[in-house]
């Protein structure tokens, strides 16, 4: 393997869990739902995906379990929102602040254990291409899974009449719920959509990325998964080219670090988080485009009448 | 079974003033369903959780030290959160609080005067202003999203105290340990009652700023322009105000809280620099302003019960062997709980089961 592909095998690593992070949080901003709980749901995953892969000696079944974790801990989420109509930002961050504590209670006995690591799956012939080889065909099932996603997503948003229906729910739920859409339903199926690919995004930190359990190892991934999905203004390919920016900005750092650029490392560090920014505010300076893209019924409560 | 909500007419007093006690009490009940799922005698575990650290005096002290920055943060987010700003940064502020009032006692530390503690409270509290008012400046600027930018730079700040104190202010005497030089006498936070605990004067700033902006929120015109803009942007312009120069003012104020927080613990509990100065007291502090209902002197009791998490965290490691995330298992909890029971000041709850759903079904 050639140096490069070594490298752009790290940067599709640190990718994954942010795209399959912000994808799922796309499709409940779409529906019109703002869950800022995607920390506390990959952390969640994280440390359930671990613990199970342990137990059993399968990472598969941990994976599963760390997808089905995240999705339980959004419906948590679901009802508050939706059924009891609460708040949806401090709602979120109860999720985060729940999420980093279980998590870590549930991890507490297993810091500094060995993990089972999710092996890759090769294509025959395929993986043996140069360059691309490795890189596409060559890889473990939480990769395969994100690709997936972006395309079935792409094709549920803009092509199917499910996906019609949850744009038209996230800009107008008093018209979509007028039209007979049932708006409370498609929103938790959204919500829990966003809480699986968030759990998935936890399984792959700790069964791909570093197999090992390590507290509050989500870093802060969530949040910046939900500034890509501004960054994407609501589109999965946008999110799916944001997100290898951002694992290539995470990637750059941590070569940076090994080279021992005269830099301190926690300089090296703060770039993604301080990229973030720069990229917010590069996205959201045209207000007229923002407004334009934005999901109109994005965070507002909805209790219909009857 | 269904669950339906049906708003009230006229939101309920009573239930304005039960839902933080009910929250409380579901959180109590779902805390020993936990301690009972691992296996702990859960009136013994929540005794020592909650109770223990409450019979003792200087524990009394430890629960001032842990709720002054907790009530310092919670009061600034409160007009935040009033005006509609959300700033979830304040874990940051405090730190850059932190780190702008130890400029004096680590920089010039010969300087010995009754002159460097306020000076270190005051350059406190505008280091936590201008690091909040960076998200406020993007905000009004670039329309930028200020919940994301504010929590970016939470990171930011960690990753720069961890750099300051293993870097250029590492002390040259500490035997290599990552923590600045220890603050002269001077610079220490006094203890109020140093006979019978080490509660210093933190406290104090807590039911300073309490009582102030209890007071501006309620009899002051900028009270009410936080309260007009954030309940509509629009009606506020039409009565003259600015919604620019309310991002700024909500952001700067509670920036300014978090910051005097940061070099109260600094300079009151911890007398140097950590890589980490902060066991999450910005993030608690959401929790401790919705559970005192975003009034000031709410905050103030609710700022105690969560100070009282910490201490029960502590307890649960010591004496039940629980692990110490306990504490924030707890806080999310009941910040769940709090923000489920505000629903029932609003709305009537119906349940209804599958067979009285489809009666209504057929009178619709």
């Amino acid at each position: 393997m050639t140096l490069i592909e070594a490298v752009l095998l790290t940067v599709t690593t640190a990718a994954t869990p942010l795209l399959l992070a912000a994808l799922g949080e796309l499709v409940v901003e779409r529906s019109g739902v703002l869950n800022l709980g995607v920390e506390g749901m990959i952390v969640m995953g994280a440390a359930i995906a671990f613990v199970a892969a342990k137990m059993t000696g399968n990472p598969y079944f941990g994976a599963l379990l760390g997808a089905l974790a995240g999705c339980a801990f959004s419906l948590l989420f679901g009802f508050l929102t939706l059924t009891l109509v609460t708040n949806q930002v401090a709602t979120g961050l109860a999720l985060t602040i729940l999420g980093l504590g279980l998590s870590g209670m549930i991890g507490e006995s297993y810091v500094g254990e060995p993990g089972v690591q999710l092996e890759p799956i090769s294509f025959p012939f395929l993986s043996e291409l140069p360059l691309v080889g490795p890189l596409l065909f060559a890889q473990d099932i939480i990769f395969y899974l994100s690709i997936a996603a972006v395309i079935g997503v792409s094709w549920f948003l803009f092509r199917s009449r499910l996906g019609l229906q949850l744009r038209a729910i996230g800009d107008s739920h008093g018209s979509a719920h007028a039209l007979g859409i049932s708006v409370i339903k498609t929103r938790y199926c959204a919500v829990m959509f966003g809480g699986l690919c968030a759990g998935l995004a936890g399984a792959q930190l700790s069964l791909v990325y570093t197999p090992q359990w390590v507290e509050n190892m989500s870093a802060g991934r969530g949040w910046i998964a939900l500034a890509l999905v501004v960054f994407a203004s609501w589109r999965p390919l946008r999110v799916l080219a944001g997100a290898y920016l951002f694992g290539a900005v995470t990637i750059g750092q941590l070569h940076a670090q090994a080279l021992g650029i005269a830099i301190p490392s926690q300089f090296l560090s703060a770039l993604p988080y301080l990229a973030t920014i720069v990229v917010l505010v590069i996205i959201s300076r045209n207000r007229r485009l923002t407004l334009m893209n934005t999901p109109a019924s994005l965070g507002q409560p909805f209790v219909p009448d009857r | 079974m269904r669950i339906e909500l049906e708003r009230r007419p006229s939101h309920s007093a009573l239930f304005s003033v039960l839902s933080p006690f009910i929250a409380l009490a579901l959180t109590v009940i779902a805390g020993a369903i936990i301690f009972s799922a691992m296996g702990k005698n859960p009136v013994h575990a929540l005794y020592s959780f909650f109770i223990e650290p409450l019979t003792e005096v200087w524990s009394l002290h430890e629960l001032a030290i842990k709720a002054a920055p907790l009530i310092l943060i919670a009061v600034g987010l409160s007009v935040c959160f009033r005006s509609n700003n959300w700033n979830i940064g304040a874990e940051g502020q405090f730190i850059i609080g932190g780190v702008f009032g130890s400029v004096l006692p680590i920089m010039f530390h010969e300087w010995n005067s009754v002159l460097v503690l306020p000076i270190m409270m005051i350059m406190g509290m505008i280091g936590g202003a201008l690091y909040a008012s960076i998200p406020a400046f993007l905000k009004t600027r670039f329309n930028t999203n200020e919940i994301l930018s504010s929590l970016m730079l939470v990171y930011v700040a960690q990753l720069f105290l961890d750099w300051i104190v293993r870097g250029p202010w590492r002390n040259p005497e500490g035997f290599n340990f990552p923590e600045s030089r220890e603050f002269h006498v001077n610079a220490i936070l006094p203890e109020i009652l140093p006979t019978s605990g080490r509660a210093d004067w933190g406290i104090m700033f807590a039911v300073v700023a309490t009582i102030l902006t209890w007071f501006m929120m309620r009899y002051m015109l900028k009270g009410f322009e936080v309260s007009v803009l954030g309940q509509s942007a629009r009606a506020g312009r039409f009565a003259g105000f600015s919604t620019t120069k309310m991002v700024f003012f909500a952001f700067i104020f509670s920036g300014a809280l978090a910051g005097l927080a940061g070099i109260s613990e600094v300079s009151g509990s911890i007398e140097q620099l950590q890589p980490v100065i902060s066991p999450g007291y910005g993030f608690t502090a959401i929790i401790v302003a919705f559970l005192g209902r975003l009034n000031p002197l709410g905050i103030f009791a609710a700022g105690l019960i969560l100070a009282l998490t910490y201490l029960g965290g502590e307890a649960a490691q010591i004496s039940i062997g629980l692990p110490d995330k306990i504490a924030r298992v707890f806080q999310g909890l009941l910040l769940f709980f709090v923000l489920a029971c505000d629903t029932l000041i609003h709305y009537r709850i119906k349940i209804h089961t599958a067979e009285r759903a489809n009666v209504a079904g057929e009178g619709a």
